[in-house]
């Protein structure tokens, strides 16, 4: 006599449960869309850098001849040529090159930490994730550096401003009110856009830890796999991505 | 041996060459990039203003294109879920050209 098996359909109903509609997890997903606001934020910062910068009067002669005014907008790869324990030696964009150099170095060590996840390869997650980490503070080392040199001016020869109109130079470096580069809005946008920025940069670092920490513990080893350091790893190279644009528009145009 | 050490050393799988060599050759690439940016910069005239511009944007496109695609591997998920993230793109590209636009009408009124 044959037997009759009762094969139980599963439930393949899509509003069921128990089904990713796009073959993501819950959490990656709304890390996708927060990235999408997070986008728009940082595009609403940049682009209103392009109508403040448009809306000024642009430097006319020669570049080698820059002297900064508040009646045109400077030329950033003129404001941005310092490079620590070189001083006095003008260096256009190169601080800021290194500092891309060192976020795209992060952002390898971050995927390569992914990758490792996904091998269950605990040891190698935490020599990635501890690879990132220092990526980042690095990171977060220069600006702190770029910041102080840019607020404390540049040293350079007749840069600054004459508050009195007796010719002598009464304020060097730069505030939120003023500052020896440029008109007011420069400034303001340099701390509004970096920083923001950073504050990112920062942000991540702590997110890097704590998934370096519950890496260690074991916290993924016992949950059977390493999502979280996906997801994490999704926000560091965003973090990476808006650099490749700040460079673009604030430093290198 | 107890049951503890025996569950709690998971074998990580052994690690395929070349996908890792390909990350590397895409970090290598962003920054040959780069470097290429700081090559136009300083190596092309100084009136060629707005070709340089043009040419920087256009990296800039190239590098992000490489590290969403594949850093960030949306390029292998699915079809719906990497329009959902491109196609709001869109409303960037409006407020680009809306704002500059507005930009130089602002300098023509000053």
């Amino acid at each position: 006599m044959a037997s009759t098996a009762i094969v139980e359909q599963p439930n393949k109903n899509l509003w069921g449960g128990g089904v990713s509609p796009l073959k993501a997890s819950y959490g990656k997903l709304m890390m996708w869309f927060f990235l999408l606001s997070d986008a728009f934020t940082f595009s609403g910062l940049l682009i209103t850098y392009g109508l403040l910068r448009y809306s000024h009067q642009a430097y006319e002669g020669a570049v080698a001849n820059f002297v900064p005014s508040q009646e045109y907008w400077p030329i950033p790869e003129k404001i941005f040529d310092a490079f620590p324990f070189l001083h006095g030696i003008s260096l256009p964009l190169a601080f800021v090159g290194l500092m891309t150099f060192i976020l795209i170095l992060s952002s390898v060590t971050m995927v390569l930490a992914v990758e490792a996840g996904h091998r269950m390869d605990k040891e190698g997650v935490m020599k990635w994730m501890l690879w990132t980490i220092v990526g980042g503070l690095a990171f977060l080392g220069c600006q702190a550096w770029e910041w102080s040199h840019f607020i404390s001016g540049s040293g350079k020869e007749g840069w600054g401003i004459d508050l009195t109109g007796n010719g002598v130079i009464d304020f060097v470096g730069a505030n939120l009110a003023m500052n020896e580069y440029g008109p007011p809005l420069f400034a303001d946008l340099f701390f509004f856009i970096t920083g923001f920025h950073g504050t990112h940069v920062l942000s991540g670092v702590v997110l890097n830890v704590l998934i370096f920490y519950q890496a260690s513990t074991g916290t993924f080893e016992r949950r059977g796999h390493y999502e979280m350091v996906e997801k994490v790893g999704l926000y560091w190279h965003f973090v990476d991505l808006v650099w490749v644009f700040v460079f673009t528009f604030f430093y290198l145009i | 041996m107890t049951l503890l050490e025996e569950t709690s050393r998971v074998k990580a799988a052994p690690a395929d060459k070349s996908k890792i060599m390909k990350l590397w050759k895409i970090a290598g690439f962003l920054l040959l990039v780069t470097l290429i940016e700081f090559a136009f910069a300083f190596g092309l005239p100084e009136h060629w203003k707005w070709m340089k511009i043009s040419i920087f944007v256009g990296l800039t496109f190239v590098k992000a294109f490489y590290i969403i695609a594949e850093f960030m591997h949306l390029k292998h998920e699915t079809k719906v879920l990497i329009w959902s993230i491109a196609i709001p793109m869109i409303f960037v590209v409006w407020f680009v050209i809306a704002l500059i636009y507005e930009g130089g009408a602002i300098q023509d009124a000053r």
